[in-house]
């Protein structure tokens, strides 16, 4: 690939509303992304395999679980912070966001929310430097938008409880130490429970074949009768309310990365047009090329205030989760659309890895799938605003 | 061992230049600022280096207005162990060496590291100045820095090779590209930063003893004209008789 000169884009002046602190975060995010994945990244995904050797890097930067409090090991970060980091690493690579994300919102935080004091001690700290790494099994091969039917379940054994059943297109999985897994007690309530690597009848084969977050390692997690220690299971909350209460907060963290998917695009793009001399002038000069661009940019702007303020609303515990799906699927579906016009700004060269756009563009089709995919979300917003349930 | 950081804040290289004022002052709007990457990269890094191995403390310097706190959080979250702001909008380097030296020279430092320039003004000029007022030996443009005991070993790039020097401390030292590497803040260090002491102390009063009576931006790049290079000839025509330089 070639030199990253991603510059980001406010065209509304959004740092106006961010804190010193704020831009520092980013900045960090940016220079270390820079440094330490540009040069690698696309190595990474034609290799189909997540750099390992980055998640101490991803944890110095605060990638993992930064709103967690500081007694945990985190960094005591507000949301968009968090928000933020989800933006700079997804502006490289969505797999590599994937595992941030992963991590903080659908692993850290249900021990956080969920878990108790022993729990939370056990986990956080390491999870938070990337020593621990987790992943979380909610979808399973027959159940994917409608994980409320999953099929895996656990009977109370007297001393321990006895899991069984599989999770499918779990993150992470290959190489996590741990599973935040979701499965249903003998009398079908679902229930978090912390799997350990090594626990005899718990394995996680990977699944390959993928043409989309290639850098980002994916498998599933098969229980055969696995003696889950009874400490291990999440007390202070079940429901399918629970593994939802942490896809609000994932979600939440790929709207703002989605942005930087759109603004690594739309920089490319802008900077290429300028470069590109077809019938002896720059591209950038011709009205369609214009038109891309400026809707590129204007789409990418509303984008930016939606989550901002959505940002808001987490830190202040208002946001509902019908208004993160809404910021979720219109993100991802903005991202999608600009990875799709700056590819074709860029001619030729736009299929060629030496620029990022056609990675961009295969990554997105599972940013726009999972985490709900872009039709579940608009049904969410139609239940929220007709109060009329169009899942059944 | 106390060491003093010298630290400037500087336009990020993709900003765009321009002046106000009838031309006699950078148009800070809407320029994004840094800092300056020789104090950032170099002097500071190996600062903090020396500390980290030996001991002591590293204390970053800065005259200027409150809009530079932001760079000088950045130096703390690297890893400066607090921060002195002379509260003044400085113009000219003499003053900026004489509001640092009253301050070196309160503070005791036994090292004192600037950058070898900043990169808007590329004036140079301050780390000498500052030596002078300290009366302190001043080695400017180092690429390698060492202490042991009371003795810096400090090597320089010259024509043709390298020169190395020593050096009884106090000194004052310019950093030059390869004294150390960019290190990045991790979240420890911004969240350390938040807690660290940023001072702000009243000028002593230096005036300016230059004015600055215009600016201007280089001329504009003229456009690129490709000659075969099976084809000097044309090229030499071209430049006799359109460039009209020979
Ligand atoms: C790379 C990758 C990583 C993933 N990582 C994880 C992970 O870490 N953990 C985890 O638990 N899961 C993970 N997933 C799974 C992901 O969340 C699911 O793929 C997603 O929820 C969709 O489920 P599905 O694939 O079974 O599709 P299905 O649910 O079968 O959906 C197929 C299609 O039907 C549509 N559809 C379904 N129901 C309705 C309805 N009621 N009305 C209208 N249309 C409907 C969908 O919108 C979709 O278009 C990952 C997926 C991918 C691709």
């Amino acid at each position: 690939m070639r030199t990253d000169l991603y510059q980001g884009h406010d065209y509304y002046n959004m740092d106006d509303l961010l804190s010193e602190e704020h831009k520092l975060i980013r900045e960090t995010a940016r220079a270390w992304v820079k440094q330490e994945v540009s040069p690698i990244i696309e190595k990474a995904f034609e290799d189909g395999k997540f750099p390992r050797h980055l998640l101490k890097g991803i944890g110095e930067i605060g990638g993992f679980g930064p709103y967690i409090p500081v007694e945990y090991g985190g960094a005591g970060l507000d949301q968009i912070s968090y928000g933020l980091i989800m933006q700079e690493l997804e502006r490289c690579d969505s797999g590599l966001r994937s595992t941030s994300s992963v991590q903080s919102s659908l692993v850290m935080y249900p021990i956080w929310k969920y878990g108790n004091e022993e729990q939370r001690m056990k986990y956080l700290p390491k999870l938070a430097t990337g020593e621990m790494i987790g992943c979380f099994g909610l979808t399973e091969p027959d159940h994917g938008s409608n994980p409320g039917g999953m099929t895996t379940n656990f009977k109370d054994m007297g001393d321990h409880y006895l899991l069984n059943g599989a999770k499918m297109w779990i993150s992470n999985a290959p190489f996590a130490d741990i599973a935040v897994v979701w499965a249903k007690d003998e009398s079908g309530r679902i229930h978090g429970l912390v799997v350990e690597r090594g626990m005899e009848g718990f394995s996680t084969p990977t699944m390959g074949g993928k043409w989309s977050l290639r850098a980002s390692d994916t498998g599933e997690l098969i229980f055969e009768d696995v003696k889950v220690p009874k400490e291990n299971l999440l007390p202070n909350k079940s429901g399918l309310g629970a593994p939802l209460g942490c896809l609000d907060s994932a979600r939440y963290g790929i709207a703002w990365g989605a942005i930087g998917a759109a603004l690594d695009c739309y920089d490319v793009a802008l900077r290429y047009s300028k470069e590109r001399i077809q019938f002896d002038r720059p591209i950038a000069g011709f009205q369609l090329q214009q038109k891309k661009l400026a809707e590129m940019i204007t789409e990418i702007t509303k984008a930016q205030l939606l989550t901002f303020r959505l940002g808001q609303l987490r830190n202040e515990g208002k946001a509902t989760s019908a208004q993160i799906s809404m910021a979720k699927r219109n993100n991802v579906d903005m991202a999608i659309n600009i990875a799709r016009e700056a590819r074709q700004i860029l001619g030729g060269m736009g299929i060629i890895n030496e620029y990022p756009i056609m990675r961009h563009m295969m990554n997105l089709e599972s940013v726009i799938t999972y985490e709900g995919t872009h039709d579940v979300h608009l049904l969410i917003t139609g239940l929220d605003i007709t109060g009329e349930n169009a899942f059944k | 061992m106390k060491i003093l950081v010298c630290i400037s804040k500087a336009p990020d290289t993709t900003s765009k230049i321009a002046f106000k004022d009838n031309n006699t002052a950078f148009d800070e709007n809407g320029v994004q600022f840094i800092v300056n990457p020789y104090d950032e990269w170099y002097a500071l890094v190996r600062a903090i280096e020396l500390k980290e191995a030996q001991g002591g403390s590293v204390t970053t310097i800065t005259v200027g207005g409150a809009d530079n706190d932001p760079i000088i959080r950045k130096a703390l979250a690297i890893g400066a162990d607090d921060a002195i702001r002379v509260d003044m909008e400085a113009t000219d380097a003499f003053q900026v060496a004489s509001e640092i030296a009253a301050k070196a020279k309160e503070g005791g430092f036994d090292l004192v590291l600037c950058g070898k320039e900043t990169i808007n003004n590329n004036g140079a000029v301050v780390g000498g100045m500052l030596a002078e007022l300290l009366d302190a030996p001043y080695i400017p443009l180092a690429t390698k820095l060492d202490v042991s005991g009371t003795t810096a070993e400090i090597t320089r790039d010259i024509a043709g090779g390298e020169e190395v020097l020593t050096a009884q401390l106090p000194v004052v030292i310019s950093a030059a590209k390869g004294m150390a590497e960019q290190r990045i803040p991790n979240m420890r260090g911004i969240m350390a930063a938040r807690s660290k002491a940023l001072n702000v102390a009243a000028p002593a009063g230096t005036e300016a003893s230059t004015e600055v009576k215009s600016y201007s931006l280089p001329p504009a790049k003229g456009d690129c004209t490709y000659i075969d290079a099976e084809n000097p000839a044309e090229l030499i025509k071209k430049l006799h008789e359109e460039a009209k330089v020979i």
